[in-house]
């Protein structure tokens, strides 16, 4: 019990109060780049959610098992147990993530061709979207347990779709409205993104 | 296109951020203080560059397949590589900064010009293609750090230039940054009068 609510307030916090792109900016460029599009917003959300929640809790299996000082005494050889390769995590973080794309790409596009056709275009342009290599380094950085990394990784990736799905709506509306020149397109979206994210800030004041 | 050209193209009118819509993540991340966007710009243009240059020193070996792979490794090397000397000689700032010299990896400005500019050019022009953007990303920075300290914090690289009863909590948080940014586009645009359909 105690550790399910842990779990619930950690997701509450990653989705509302921590979002991933509204309070880290990470992932902006794909944002802006699609949120012109609704159908396509849903459909790059739900690709985060999904590659968020396999590549957090398998780097940290990579950085458990392999990376931290330490880590390789489970082979039970002596002379590894002192080796500290905690310097390659950023090569090895994002070379995980680009294969696991890579792979998951190809595992859709065999089993399920309908979920391929709604993610398939959007996967490759994942591997470099920082929401992903950012979550994984969040993960890291702040010491998460495995389950604590699934739960995480799941859950920032909601937070980013709720974000996008959000500023696409808006931006649909946007387009029958009457813009100065200057401000069209990126401009009047960095200002609507700003705004949003101060409506996000509200939720700060929850204590969890 | 002369050298110059593709060095000064990128400063102004093509500029990263503002026109081509790359690397917004860290331009908003890093702006809380001058201080921070100056070692980030030269981070990043670090990076860009030298990756700009070994990425074209290897675009006649690199299977076109495989060519993201590879450049993340030469990016990601080089981010690893800066972020171990600002930890020795910066380490104050490296804090501040945290995950977002690693992040350097991921920002589009880098992928970016290594696969549109670098995977086509010679090596001297790559070089200086890489060292444009990063200063044009750097000027942006810069811009939208100055105005963020001097609102915020009521400083300028830690000189105090306003009271301390106007600062403006607003400009340290997200939305500050946001705003900020959008109002910069606007300005950048008009001047060069471009308009997105």
């Amino acid at each position: 019990m105690e550790t399910l609510v842990h779990f619930l307030s950690l997701a509450t916090k990653s989705i509302f109060i921590e979002n991933i792109l509204l309070a880290y900016f990470l992932g902006m460029c794909s944002f802006l780049a699609i949120s012109k599009n609704v159908e396509a917003s849903i459909g790059i959300g739900k690709a985060v959610i999904f590659v968020n929640g396999i590549t957090v809790p398998l780097n940290w299996l990579i950085k458990t098992y392999l990376l931290d000082q330490g880590a390789l005494s489970w082979t039970g050889i002596e002379s590894l147990v002192s080796v500290d390769l905690s310097f390659l995590t950023l090569i090895c973080f994002i070379s995980t993530i680009a294969a696991l794309v890579q792979f998951v790409e190809m595992f859709i596009d065999k089993f399920s061709p309908s979920l391929y056709n709604s993610l398939g275009i959007f996967l490759p342009l994942i591997t470099v979207n920082c929401s992903i290599l950012g979550a994984s380094i969040f993960m890291d950085e702040r010491g998460y347990t495995f389950g604590e990394s699934i739960v995480f990784g799941t859950s920032s990736g909601i937070g980013f779709f709720l974000a996008i799905v959000c500023m696409a709506t808006m931006r649909f509306k946007l387009r029958y409205s009457n813009i100065p020149d200057g401000l069209k397109g990126l401009g009047i979206t960095m200002i609507l993104t700003g705004l949003l994210s101060m409506a996000y800030l509200s939720f700060s004041g929850i204590q969890l | 296109m002369s050298n110059k050209k593709t060095f000064i193209d990128p400063l102004i009118d093509n500029n990263p951020i503002t026109r081509q819509v790359l690397g917004i993540c860290s331009a908003l991340a890093v702006t809380v203080k001058v201080e921070q966007a100056l070692v980030m710009t030269l981070a990043l243009t670090f990076v860009v560059a030298m990756s700009n240059a070994i990425v074209s020193l290897l675009r006649k070996y690199i299977p076109s397949s495989i060519r993201i792979i590879v450049q993340l490794i030469v990016i990601s090397t080089l981010v690893t590589l800066i972020d171990k000397v600002l930890e020795a000689y910066m380490y104050d700032i490296s804090k501040e900064l945290s995950v977002f010299i690693a992040l350097i990896v991921t920002n589009c400005i880098v992928m970016g010009r290594a696969d549109a500019f670098a995977m086509q050019n010679d090596v001297k022009s790559s070089f200086i293609d890489g060292l444009g953007n990063g200063l044009g990303y750097g000027s942006i920075l810069i811009i939208v750090a100055s105005f963020r300290e001097i609102l915020g914090f009521g400083t300028f690289l830690n000189f105090r230039i306003l009271p301390e009863f106007l600062n403006n909590g607003l400009m340290i948080l997200a939305p500050g940054a946001f705003i900020i940014l959008g109002l910069i586009i606007w300005f950048q645009r008009s001047i060069t009068s471009f308009v997105e359909e």
